[in-house]
């Protein structure tokens, strides 16, 4: 829940000891009971850090877009075409995919954060198709249609071959996940975060306690951006291929519904959203690979109509209320 | 004594139509100034003038001798100016702690920090803690501030503009919607606040006026009636006449 923590300092283990068991617990249910779900468990996770990304800009900062794609694709390309070069080493491409993501999205945060609401979906999705037809138009650095294809990926830590099983792409991936995941809720829960939330709350507010709005949205921008960045250099790099859909505004579309049916604003919302959307096309596409499209949307509205808030937001209203009807018991 | 603050001229227009008229205006350091008018008389304008939400048309602002009238509304509450609204105007999702502890972390500067805990700056939560209890809000101190009864949501627009310091507090109907009995209690707290803080509120209860006010000034249509002690203000006959019509005032 946002609001209702306190915010005193209390051991580090008692906050998070509960999480680091999860985070310990799912890949080792993964290895020990789906083995065959390596390649998609990689893909869930690098979707899981694209979503998170997105919700610190929507669910933190209350920023919208429908253009968050071009950072991941721009990471994607950009560890694609590190690759290409030559360079195969992953993790130095993947931290080079962050940076030109953010470096794009430090220059765009300008235009994006000047204005609010509708005005500002109109020029993400602008940029987005903006960027998404250039890359469209440079087959000869992109691929076009064909994608990115032909690069190599060395040893992870010259030690750990990228097989195709899909072991070291997952390891590598869930790895790179919950080291982002830690520096984001360092983000989430510093002053800056804090403030993040207000200018989500009441930016005229912010104004009048001294806050540079703009400067600090800015800021949650670019980082959004990196994060995205590296989330694209990592489907990549596990999939050894860079489509180009990874600019869409389809795949800017499908992970603000992964937000939404996880939760904006929770810290784990982006995580099951990204897991229950990517599990349920997954399944669905295999029950029916014409028609899968129709599930995906009945549980979209199912969610929406019964838990507005996703998936974490209806959990969090039925302990609340679970709770309330406790108290009042005699 | 020097003034805190001070307008010279100070006028806005919308085309034709003059909201505040070339207004003179001083504030010396340390009092408890009230602006008081009927409704449209410019009072929330002039706030708003003061701290930057509206561009002034003509005229200078200055605090503390610097000249802020171009300044952007967050510069101004850098340099110590600073507001309440009269209609509250808070962070509905935060906590009390959380939006107090905001606002102690935007004085101190630690805003743009972002890998350690807001928890870990014992400082600000601790300077927060203490900002509640003053204003009584300890005990809600951890709910969601959209759960919290409007008089104390009142109370909570007062504690976070006390987090920020001000060398110039201007508080805009801070007892609007608090029951009276409460709204003494809050004004008790306002007075107490330390002589650093000069204060310029707006209010209609001509009651808390009078008790609290050093100086009073009368705002009509957008220019200065009359300034004054509450005493002189009390036997103005114009004041009189536009609070109490003509007809009672011979």
């Amino acid at each position: 829940m946002i609001a209702s923590s306190p915010m005193q300092e209390t051991s580090w283990l008692r906050r998070r000891g509960w999480e680091l068991a999860v985070w310990i617990a799912v890949p080792v249910c993964v290895t020990l009971l789906f083995p065959d779900y390596f390649v998609l468990a990689s893909q869930i996770s690098a979707a899981a850090l694209f979503v998170l990304s997105l919700d610190l800009l929507v669910g933190y900062a209350g920023l919208l877009s429908l253009g968050h794609a071009v950072f991941f694709g721009l990471g994607a390309y950009t560890a694609g075409l590190i690759s290409k070069g030559g360079w195969s080493e992953p993790i130095s491409a993947l931290l080079a995919a962050g940076l030109v993501a953010g470096l794009v999205g430090y220059v765009t945060g300008f235009v994006v954060v000047r204005v609010r609401h509708l005005a500002q979906l109109m020029v993400t999705l602008g940029i987005g198709l903006l960027v998404f037809e250039g890359a469209s138009r440079m087959r000869g650095v992109t691929g076009g249609d064909d994608g990115l294809q032909g690069m190599s990926i060395s040893p992870l830590l010259g030690v750990f071959p990228f097989d195709l099983y899909g072991h070291a792409a997952f390891a590598y991936a869930f790895g790179v996940l919950a080291i982002c995941f830690v520096v984001m809720t360092r983000i989430i829960d510093s002053p800056f975060g804090l403030t993040l939330q207000g200018l989500r709350d009441n930016p005229h507010r912010m104004a009048a306690i001294g806050t540079p709005g703009s400067a600090r949205l800015r800021k949650a921008y670019t980082i959004a951006a990196v994060f995205a960045g590296i989330a694209g250099g990592l489907l990549a790099q596990t999939t050894q291929f860079v489509a180009l859909e990874t600019l869409s505004f389809h795949l800017s579309a499908e992970v603000l519904i992964m937000l939404v049916l996880g939760g904006a604003g929770y810290r784990y919302g982006g995580l099951v959203g990204a897991a229950v959307y990517m599990i349920a096309r997954d399944w669905l596409s295999d029950l029916n690979p014409e028609f899968w499209q129709l599930g995906v949307g009945a549980v979209m509205v199912l969610v929406v109509l019964f838990a507005p808030d996703g998936v974490l937001g209806g959990v969090n209203g039925l302990i609340k209320r679970f709770g309330r009807a406790r108290q009042e018991q005699p | 004594m020097t003034d805190a603050l001070r307008t010279t001229g100070l006028t806005k227009s919308f085309g034709s139509l003059k909201v505040t008229q070339a207004v003179d205006f001083a504030l010396p350091t340390g009092s408890r100034h009230a602006l008081i008018g009927p409704n449209g008389a410019g009072k929330t304008t002039f706030i708003n003038l003061l701290t930057g939400t509206l561009a002034p048309s003509a005229g200078r602002i200055e605090l503390l001798g610097e000249d802020i009238t171009r300044m952007r509304p967050d510069q101004r509450v850098k340099h110590g100016l600073v507001r309440t609204f009269q209609i509250n105007s808070l962070f509905p999702r935060l906590t009390p702690h959380q939006s107090v502890t905001l606002a102690v972390c935007e004085r101190l500067g630690l805003t743009s920090r972002w890998f350690k805990r807001t928890g870990s700056y014992t400082a600000a939560t601790d300077e927060a803690s203490a900002i509640l209890k003053q204003m009584r809000l300890s005990a809600v101190a951890h709910r969601p501030t959209s759960m919290l009864p409007y008089g104390q949501q009142r109370i909570l627009e007062v504690a976070i503009s006390l987090a920020l310091r001000p060398r110039v507090l201007l508080l805009d109907e801070p007892a609007a919607g608090i029951p009276s009995s409460e709204s003494a209690e809050l004004f008790e707290v306002i007075s107490e606040l330390s002589d650093e803080i000069s204060l310029l509120f707006i209010e209609h209860d001509m009651g808390l006026v009078f008790r609290f006010a050093t100086r009073i000034t009368v705002l009509v249509a957008g220019a200065v009636m009359a300034e004054g002690t509450p005493a002189e203000i009390a036997e103005n006959p114009d004041v009189k006449t536009v609070y109490l019509g003509k007809g009672v005032h011979r």
